[in-house]
C-alpha cells in the first residue's frame, strides 16, 4: 500500500517557469482597459464614461482595432455545432415518454450530442441525429473548465495509444475503450457492460491522469497535447502522475514538444 | 453526504476496475491520494491544521478555554467537537443542508475519543472540581471530494499536535480564595501528547473487494462502508458501519484487518511529517490559503 503525506509548497507563477518575456495584461471586472476611444469593443468589454471597461476577469487580447477580454474561467456558452457530453438530470414525464424513452435513457446516463439551437436565455437544444452520437457506455468522465477545450474540426478522437476520447466543448471529457468493431445497426443506445480488459484500463487511467495534469497546469486540451502528455508520462507509474513534481515535469516536456512542433 | 450521479455503465466500469486492483486514477485498493498537511494556519487559535486529500479540504481549529470540570470526572478536562459543513463545499450544504452531516461527524468524533487513553485528560485539569481546560475543536469542511472521515481525523490529530495551552499556576492566599496566574512568557505552554489519538480509516465495499480512500464516484458505487478508528499501535477504538447495504461478518473481519494495517502506516507517515514541519522551526514559510 502507498501513503504519502507532504507539506504544501507555494505554487510558482506560471510565467516564471515558462520564461516568457511578455506579461499578459490581466484585468478584473470594472478595470479600465484603455481611455482611447478609437478601438472597437469585443467580448467581455463595455463602454462607460468615455473609457473601455472590462466586464469579465481575464486577459486582454488585441487584434488591430478590436479589443476583447478572454475570460480565464467561464461557464459554458453554447454555440451551434458544438459537441457536448452531458448527463441526464431530469426528464419530462408524460405517458408516451415513459413508454418510448425509458428503455433507452435513464436519469444519470451520459450522452454525446450536438448543439442544434441556442435560446436567448442561454439554454441550448441538442440533437443526436447521427450514429456517432448517443448514449455513452463504460468509461471515465473528467470535468474541466470549458475555456480549456480547444475548438477543433472534430472532437471525437481515436488515440493511437489504445483508447478513444470525446472532448466536449462544455468541458466534459469522456475517455472510453475504443470499440473493436463499429456497431452500425445498434445506433449507440445499447450499452456494453462486459468487463474492459486490464491493458485498456491502464491506458484509460493514464489518459485520465494526463488530462488532469494538463488542466492543473492550465494547458489547452486537444488531441495532440493529450497524446504528447501521454507519451511523456510513460516512464512513470500511473498513480505517480498526479504527484505535483511529476505533473510539472510531464507538462513541461509536453509544452516543449508542442513548441517544437509549431516552430 | 455529497453525492454524484453516475450512469450504470460508469458504475460497472468502476466496480470491475476495483476487482482488478486498478482504480480509475491508477491507484490500488489500498493506496491513498496525495495528502498535504499544514499546521498553525489560523493565528488566533491555540492550534490549527489544514489537510488536503485530493479534492477534500478540511480546516481544524482548537481553542483552549477555561471551564469547570464535568461532575462525574472532576479531575479531568474535556474536548468538545463541532463540525461546520460550509456551503462552499458543495451546493447540498446550502442553508441547513449540512447540519445532519455535521452532527453525524461530530458524534463519530465524540465516540472515537471516548476512552481513557486517546488524550491525557488529567493533564488538562487545573484544580480539581473547579477549573480545567476545555478544548473546543472546530472542524470546517471547505471542500468535499470523498473520504471525509479520514481527512477530518488526520486534521484533528495534527491540530491537537499543534495545540499550545498556556501554562497556569493556581495561587492560594490566606483567605482561601484562589487566583489563577498566567505565565508571563507567551511561549511557556504545555503540549498534548497525541501518540494515542486515533485516526479513522474508511473502507468502502465495492463489489467483492474493499477500497481505502474512496473518491466521490467510488462512494456512489459502494453500498456499505466500515469506519475503523485505529491508534498508532494498531488498536481499534471504535468501529461503525455506514450505508444501506449489508456486510458479511467475514468481510467485516477482513476490512478491520486492512484498516489496522493501513492505519499504522497512516500514523507513522503523519508523525514523521509533523516532526519534519516542527523541525523547520518558527521561520518556516507558511503557505496558508493564498499559496
Amino acid at each position: 500500500m502507498a501513503m504519502e503525506l507532504r507539506l504544501p509548497v507555494v505554487r510558482k507563477p506560471l510565467s516564471e517557469s515558462l520564461g516568457r518575456d511578455t506579461k499578459k495584461h490581466l484585468v478584473v471586472p470594472g478595470d479600465t482597459i484603455t481611455t482611447d476611444t478609437g478601438f472597437m469593443r469585443g467580448h467581455g468589454t463595455y463602454m462607460g464614461e468615455e473609457k473601455l471597461i472590462a466586464s469579465v476577469a481575464g486577459s486582454v487580447e488585441r487584434v488591430n482595432k478590436l479589443i476583447c477580454v478572454k475570460a480565464l474561467k467561464t461557464r459554458y456558452n453554447g454555440e451551434v455545432g458544438d459537441i457536448v457530453v452531458g448527463r441526464i438530470t431530469e426528464r419530462r414525464r408524460s405517458a408516451e415518454d415513459e413508454l418510448a424513452m425509458r428503455g433507452f435513457l435513464q436519469e444519470g446516463d451520459l450522452i454525446s450530442a450536438e448543439v442544434q439551437a441556442v435560446f436567448s436565455d442561454g439554454a441550448v437544444s441538442l440533437h443526436t441525429r447521427s450514429l456517432k452520437y448517443g448514449k455513452l457506455g463504460q468509461g471515465v468522465l473528467v470535468q474541466v473548465s470549458p475555456s480549456l477545450v480547444k475548438r477543433q474540426k472534430t472532437h471525437f478522437h481515436d488515440l493511437p495509444c489504445g483508447a478513444s476520447v470525446i472532448l466536449g466543448n462544455n468541458g466534459f471529457i469522456w475517455i472510453y475503450p475504443t470499440p473493436e468493431h463499429k456497431e452500425e445497426d445498434a445506433g449507440g443506445f445499447i450499452a456494453n457492460l462486459e468487463p474492459v480488459s486490464l491493458t485498456d484500463r491502464e491506458v484509460i487511467s493514464r489518459l485520465r491522469n494526463c488530462i488532469v495534469s494538463l488542466v492543473t497546469q492550465r494547458m489547452m486540451l486537444y488531441d495532440t497535447s493529450i497524446l504528447y502528455c501521454y507519451e511523456a508520462s510513460l516512464p512513470h507509474q500511473i498513480k505517480d502522475i498526479l504527484k505535483p513534481e511529476i505533473m510539472e515535469e510531464i507538462v513541461m516536456e509536453t509544452r516543449q514538444r508542442l513548441l517544437e512542433q509549431e516552430g | 453526504m455529497a453525492s454524484v450521479a453516475l450512469s450504470e455503465a460508469e458504475k460497472v466500469y468502476i466496480v470491475h476496475g476495483v476487482q482488478e486492483d486498478l482504480r480509475v486514477d491508477g491507484r490500488g485498493c489500498e493506496d491513498y491520494r496525495c495528502v498535504e498537511v499544514e499546521t498553525d494556519v489560523v493565528s488566533n487559535t491555540s492550534g490549527s491544521a489544514r489537510v488536503k486529500l485530493g479534492h477534500t479540504d478540511i480546516l481544524v481549529g482548537v481553542k483552549a478555554e477555561m471551564g469547570t470540570p464535568k461532575l462525574e470526572k472532576p479531575n479531568e478536562g474535556y474536548l468538545e467537537f463541532f463540525v461546520d459543513c460550509s456551503a462552499n463545499a458543495t451546493p447540498e450544504f446550502e442553508g441547513r443542508g449540512g447540519d445532519d452531516l455535521g452532527t453525524e461527524i461530530a458524534n463519530t468524533l465524540y465516540r472515537i475519543f471516548n476512552n481513557k487513553s486517546s488524550v491525557d485528560l488529567k493533564a488538562l485539569c487545573i484544580s480539581p472540581r473547579e477549573h480545567c481546560w476545555v478544548l473546543y475543536v472546530d472542524v470546517l469542511l471547505l471542500e468535499c471530494g470523498g473520504n471525509l472521515f479520514d481527512t477530518i481525523s488526520i486534521a484533528v490529530k495534527a491540530a491537537l499536535f499543534n495545540t499550545r495551552i498556556p501554562r497556569v499556576r493556581v495561587l492560594e492566599d490566606e483567605e482561601g480564595s484562589k487566583d489563577i496566574e498566567l505565565s508571563d512568557d507567551p511561549y511557556d505552554c504545555i503540549r498534548l501528547s497525541v501518540e494515542n489519538v486515533p485516526c479513522i480509516v474508511t473502507l468502502c465495499k465495492i463489489g467483492y473487494r474493499h477500497v481505502v480512500d474512496a473518491t466521490l464516484q467510488e462512494e456512489a458505487c459502494s453500498l456499505a462502508s466500515l469506519l475503523v478508528a485505529v491508534t498508532s499501535k494498531g488498536v481499534v477504538t471504535c468501529m461503525r458501519k455506514v450505508g444501506k447495504g449489508s456486510l458479511d461478518p467475514e468481510s467485516i473481519f477482513e476490512m478491520m484487518e486492512t484498516g489496522k494495517r493501513v492505519g499504522k502506516v497512516l500514523h507513522s507517515s503523519l508523525q514523521s511529517i509533523l516532526q519534519k514541519e516542527e523541525s523547520l522551526g518558527p521561520k518556516r514559510q507558511k503557505v496558508g490559503f493564498l499559496g
